[in-house]
């Protein structure tokens, strides 16, 4: 290997490094803020990777379908949750953000199937159609059981991955994607080429961590979500809920898959179920950082893209196994480093 | 059910089940097979999740690993299927020691993700190994041999599957009613309690996960030698997470639940897949895992204690009757009464910037009474945490006869004769009090995995039991020695705790806040207890809040003060101080 | 009809019960303590009282049943609980803690900074520590915070799990006189306290719990001199 083939390595390596950080904040996010490790996640990414191809390809995603059936499952149980509570007039409320909200982005693309938008539009309509699938699943399968302990809600995780990477098939068939490159310019910096997307790529990640960094302290909301994740009786005594700001929890970070989503379409052929490895990708990151350091976990998922990308060039059959092998190390590091309270919640 | 129709129902499905291949059709005999099979490593996530509270999602890929190392020793190298099984439970051990070794330190979640990671290397491993044939995986997989009888047909290897299934069960059983056994059922809800009574938590976590693994080997080793071929698919996280649902809907925790999760799966799985088709033909097989995937769901969300538990309240509780006479355990040489037994020596610890404990230096010696009192706040836990080793110190030196323990974990202080209680009183709710009991008696007693899974701890299991009961009895708790400890109210529970902590005969037993929460006549034998340990020559270091239980009960007092010493002496010496007074009742000037 | 009435309650923990039949009532204005040894589920009580626990019995507020209600809408009825542990956010700022206290109002911007600087006339040293985490505030301080940020919810209702805990003598005293002087803002007090004298010399009315029970009740200028109480709480030697 000689340093030019280091040096595109290293920079193919930041670039999908910077997808799995985007991932992999949203998972530090989602789990600090409800204790859920959401492993579908990466699932989203891909989901919102083929949604905009068929939207390019001018079909109907499959994604219209997918958000219907939970849109309508979780506007059952909300209901029959209210009918049960004897709170009738609250219906109409929940009819509002069970149903018609997430539905609303479907309804567009529905309407508008069979014309070409221009690519902007496509954007928009895939990110807001993507949107509510986390929040939904939050409220049908971890809100009922939401006081359960973090295994728990790690072991129905794992379940809903395998659920959710079965539907996609259903959704959206077994054919991989790609769809057409955002830029179409490449920058040679010291020799070396360095391609628009990789940079649009790099970029985008810089701009959604400080965009998250701006909403966590300068909003309300931000700054009642990190109360949450920092103390949960602390916040719920201010009357914060954390039903709500898991919602909200679970609506950002959907923001930051989709965006990687967005981003990795034109650059790897993706399938229904290519989600899961390029999340635990992600989660090796997150597991870098602690489940709690967004800076580290940033670093983390940088590391773990740069390494993986000189994997595959050094075997690219063992690629995936030297990956997660190197979790091994890091956790036996972690398991000095971090201190973590006894669980007593077992029982 | 009387336990006589219970008797009965066993020794038919024995029957049935050892009869089975005779009037089954071959078919039903090999979903039989696939189920024993399955057991085995629902049998370990049982012993694993269920009992240990470690969740695996890994389980399948170590059945590949032992499938692999028996299809590769047998179908390339041409050697016997029982070289096999050793190279499998070789390699699978050895698998899981490492990876064991490595994540089990993490707690909870951390060690259930590593899981999936190294779940996933190893299944791509599989994949990717030419000698192991890739993705093709390794065909042409001898049948078993038993004294040259090849094992070919469903009905044979029938035997052979089942066999060992039961004797894997029972030895589980044995283990599990055993020392160590006792010990893991405890792991869960934290270490500091196991730690507490000498017990080397990571050790036994370790154990117990390559017990696990040892059950998953056999499992893939029959697998390979049933199916007769090999092939990365079986051993994916998908399975994995089969695997953990067949030993949750059972009902983790219970043996038997493994069986009867598997057997449902298993039916399940193969009644879903002839119906699939029916309904959705071209993608049934990605359905049937968000079928199951769903179901798991659902079972988690509303259901979780499993099946096993439902069927268990109508079974009656087995007539166990008080434990035997038997001879003394070993017990520990005590100090004179009046030696110098720890010296505290000018001890702290700071949390960031605030100082809990300041430089506080005391003394205890053999057969007193010691009482370490002060306000709430004052830095009393935070010292009986230092000297029992939950927390190490910042600065200072502990010793205890002779021995310096500054900073030892708490399960090495116990070794050298501390035995504890907890502010909070830790009980295991689900376990007997017995067994609670006996938990403390784990330093006196040396029995290991092996001799409580084949039985050859019975002398000393009788000794201990009777040990425990004994205490028992001694706290006034010997009545019902097979009550739940979740079922004890407040007061007998911390009564229970000092049994436990009686039954590792400790040089020192040290108290935390035992009054607290206690009704006067309740303070009042407990009182009284306390003085009959002494008069046994007993030394006891409480830590209470009560000033008025200690007056009339404790040789001398310490009084702390925010994190400092502010005085020791006789109670009435104590009494007397002003300052004392001050610190007690406060006051607003 | 008074603000806060527990009729009946119980909590238990499994079999353990920790709160036992226990009735009290909390009129507007008034600042009521309830003393006891630990362990006699005075926590247990507070904690049942803003809902974070279930129980048996029910509680009132103003008359209305707010037994099933939520934690959340309870706060936002104008309940406050500043618990044991005090529960800041250690890793936010002191101004951040102090915004958050204000979570459940919805009068906008200038009540909340009004509010806020209200918070810093009464204690100075917060606005001193403004952008510094809560976690490097010292205890007394710590309780200072904890005590502001109940206070920017403006509640009607303030519960206080032991104030006193581990603070030394002088900061003891001060964090009293405040208690004190809150009765000026109209906010009505139930104190759970261990330092028996300073908490009935503050409170208008006591009560004693022990093991779950209320076993003496009274005005607390008359309870502070009870013999029976000297004896057996405060112990034999407080005389």
């Amino acid at each position: 290997m000689n340093s030019q083939i280091a040096a595109i390595l290293t920079i193919d390596g930041i670039a999908s490094g910077a997808i799995y950080v985007l991932i992999a904040i949203g998972f530090v996010l989602i789990f600090a803020v409800t204790r859920i490790i959401f492993v579908p996640f990466g699932d989203v990414t891909a989901f919102t990777a083929l949604t905009l191809a068929s939207l390019e390809g001018k079909q109907l995603p499959g994604t219209i379908g997918m958000v219907a059936v939970l849109a309508a499952l979780a506007t059952l149980m909300e209901i029959f949750g209210l009918w049960r509570a004897d709170e009738l007039k609250r219906i109409p409320r929940a009819l509002f953000f069970y149903l018609v909200l997430p539905l609303a982005p479907a309804a567009v693309i529905w309407l508008t199937s069979g014309t070409l938008l221009p690519a902007a539009a496509r954007i928009v309509l895939t990110v807001a159609v993507i949107l509510p699938i986390a929040p939904l699943l939050n409220r049908i399968v971890y809100r009922p059981i939401a006081d359960s302990t973090v295994l728990v809600l790690l072991i129905v995780s794992v379940a809903l991955h395998f659920a959710l990477s079965g539907l996609g098939l259903l959704f959206f068939g077994p054919e991989g994607v790609r769809t057409e490159s955002l830029i179409d310019y490449t920058a040679i910096i010291a020799g070396t080429p360095v391609s628009g997307q990789a940079m649009l790529i790099v970029a985008s990640a810089i701009f959604f961590s400080f965009l998250l960094y701006l909403f966590f302290n300068y909003t309300l909301y931000g700054k009642a979500l990190y109360a949450t994740s920092i103390n949960r009786t602390g916040a719920r005594l201010m009357g914060i809920r954390p039903q709500q700001s898991g919602t909200i929890a679970f609506l950002v970070g959907s923001l930051m898959a989709a965006a990687s989503g967005i981003l990795i379409a034109p650059v790897n052929t993706i399938f229904y179920d290519s989600g899961f490895i390029i999340g635990l990708k992600a989660f090796v990151g997150a597991i870098i950082g602690g489940m709690v350091s967004f800076p580290v976990t940033a670093i983390g998922s940088a590391f773990v893209g740069i390494l993986e990308s000189f994997a595959a060039f050094l075997s690219s059959q063992f690629k995936e196994v030297i990956v997660f092998s190197v979790l091994i190390p890091v956790l036996l590091w972690r398991s000095y480093t971090l201190v973590h309270a006894e669980e007593e919640d077992d029982e | 059910m009387s336990p006589r129709t219970v008797t009965t129902v066993g020794a038919l499905a024995t029957l049935a089940l050892l009869t089975a291949p005779l009037f089954l059709a071959p078919f039903t005999v090999t979903l039989l097979n696939y189920i024993g099979v399955y057991s085995f490593v629902a049998l370990g996530l049982v012993l694993l999740t269920g009992t240990a509270g470690m969740v695996s999602f890994g389980q399948a890929s170590f059945m590949g690993v032992a499938a692999y190392a028996t299809a590769w020793t047998t179908s390339v190298m041409g050697y016997s299927p029982w070289l096999g099984l050793l190279l499998a439970l070789v390699a699978t051990c050895t698998v899981a020691a490492i990876l064991g070794a490595v994540t089990l330190r993490l707690g909870g979640h951390f060690l259930s993700l590593s899981t999936i990671a190294w779940g996933l290397a190893l299944y791509f491993s599989f994949g990717n190994i030419p000698g192991l044939g890739a993705h093709d995986g390794i065909s042409k997989v001898p049948a078993v041999s038993i004294f040259g009888h090849e094992l070919v047909e469903s009905g044979q290897i029938f035997y052979l599957i089942w066999g060992m299934l039961l004797l894997a069960m029972l030895l589980i059983r044995n283990l599990l009613d055993s020392r160590v056994g006792r010990a893991l059922r405890a792991l869960r809800g934290g270490n500091a309690l196991v730690e507490s009574f000498g017990v080397n938590a990571m050790q036994i976590r370790l154990a117990t996960f390559v017990v696990a693994a040892l059950l998953t080997a056999i499992s893939g080793w029959l697998y390979a030698h049933l199916n007769r071929f090999v092939s990365p698919t079986p051993f994916d996280v998908t399975a994995s997470i089969i695997f953990l649902m067949m030993a949750m809907i059972g009902g983790s925790g219970y043996l038997l639940g493994a069986v009867v999760g598997a057997t449902l799966i298993t039916l399940l799985k193969n009644y879903i897949q002839d119906l699939l088709p029916l309904i959705a033909p071209g993608a049934s097989g990605q359905l049937e895992i968000v079928v199951f995937a769903t179901l798991f769901i659902v079972f988690l969300q509303h259901a979780r204690n499993g099946i096993i538990p439902f069927i268990a309240q109508w079974i009656p509780e087995p007539v166990r009757g008080r434990p035997e006479q038997a001879g003394p355990l070993p017990r520990q040489a005590k100090p004179a009464t009046g030696t110098k037994l720890m010296s505290i020596d000018a001890i702290n610890r700071r949390f960031g910037g605030l100082v809990a404990v300041n430089d506080v230096s005391f003394d205890v010696h053999a057969g007193e009474i010691l009482a370490l009192i002060g306000p709430n706040g004052a830095g009393k836990t935070t010292m009986f945490n230092m000297i029992t080793g939950a927390l190490p110190p910042s600065g200072g030196r502990v010793t205890f006869a002779e021995k310096n323990i500054t900073g030892a974990r708490a399960f090495r202080i116990a070794d050298a004769g501390v035995a504890r209680t907890f502010q909070h009183a830790k009980l295991r709710p689900k376990m007997t009090l017995l067994d609670n009991v006996l938990l403390g008696a784990y330093g006196r007693t040396k029995a290991g995995f092996f001799s409580g899974a084949l039985r050859l701890d019975r002398a000393e299991e009788r000794r201990a039991r009777h040990e425990a009961m004994k205490q028992l009895d001694r706290v006034g708790l010997g009545d019902r020695p097979y009550e739940l400890a979740g079922n004890l109210p407040l007061g007998n529970q911390r009564l229970l705790e000092i049994a436990r902590a009686l039954a590792a005969d400790p040089i020192l037993l040290v108290l935390d806040e035992p009054a607290a929460g206690l009704r006067r006549q309740e303070k009042l034998a407990l009182a009284d207890l306390l003085r009959t340990l002494r008069q046994e020559g007993q030394t006891i270091l409480l830590v209470e809040h009560d000033m008025d239980f200690v007056m009339g009960l404790v040789n001398r007092i310490v009084v702390m003060d925010f994190g400092c010493k502010l005085c020791e002496g006789t109670p009435e010496t104590v009494r007397a101080d002003t300052r004392v007074q001050e610190a007690y009742l406060g006051g607003v000037a | 009809m008074a603000l806060l009435s527990i009729e009946d309650v119980c909590v238990s923990y499994g079999k353990a019960e920790a709160v036992r039949h226990v009735s009290l009532k909390v009129e507007r204005g008034q600042i009521v303590t309830v003393i006891g040894p630990n362990g006699a589920g005075k926590t247990s009580l507070l904690t049942t009282a803003i809902g974070m626990i279930p129980s048996t019995g029910v509680i009132k507020c103003d008359g209305q049943d707010i037994t099933r209600l939520d934690t959340e809408s309870r706060v936002e009825m104008g309940f406050c609980l500043v618990p044991e542990r005090r529960e800041l956010f250690a890793e936010m700022s002191v101004h951040d803690n102090l915004r958050l206290g204000a979570y459940s109002r919805r009068d906008g911007k200038a009540a909340i900074q009004q509010s806020m600087d209200e918070v810093f006339a009464r204690f100075p040293r917060l606005k001193e520590r403004l952008s510094q985490h809560a976690g490097t505030l010292s205890g007394g301080e710590r309780q200072m915070l904890a005590l502001g940020r109940a206070l920017m919810a403006k509640p009607k209702l303030l519960m206080l799990d032991e104030p006193s805990l581990g603070l030394a003598p002088l900061i003891t005293r001060e964090i009293f006189r405040i208690i004190a002087s809150l009765r000026e803002l109209g906010v009505s007090i139930l104190l759970i306290e261990q330092n028996a004298r300073a908490a009935l010399e503050t409170a208008d009315f006591g009560y004693v719990m022990e093991v779950g029970e209320i076993v003496h009740s009274g005005p607390a200028a008359t309870l502070i001199d009870d013999p029976r109480l000297i004896s057996t709480y405060l112990g034999g030697g407080a005389d």
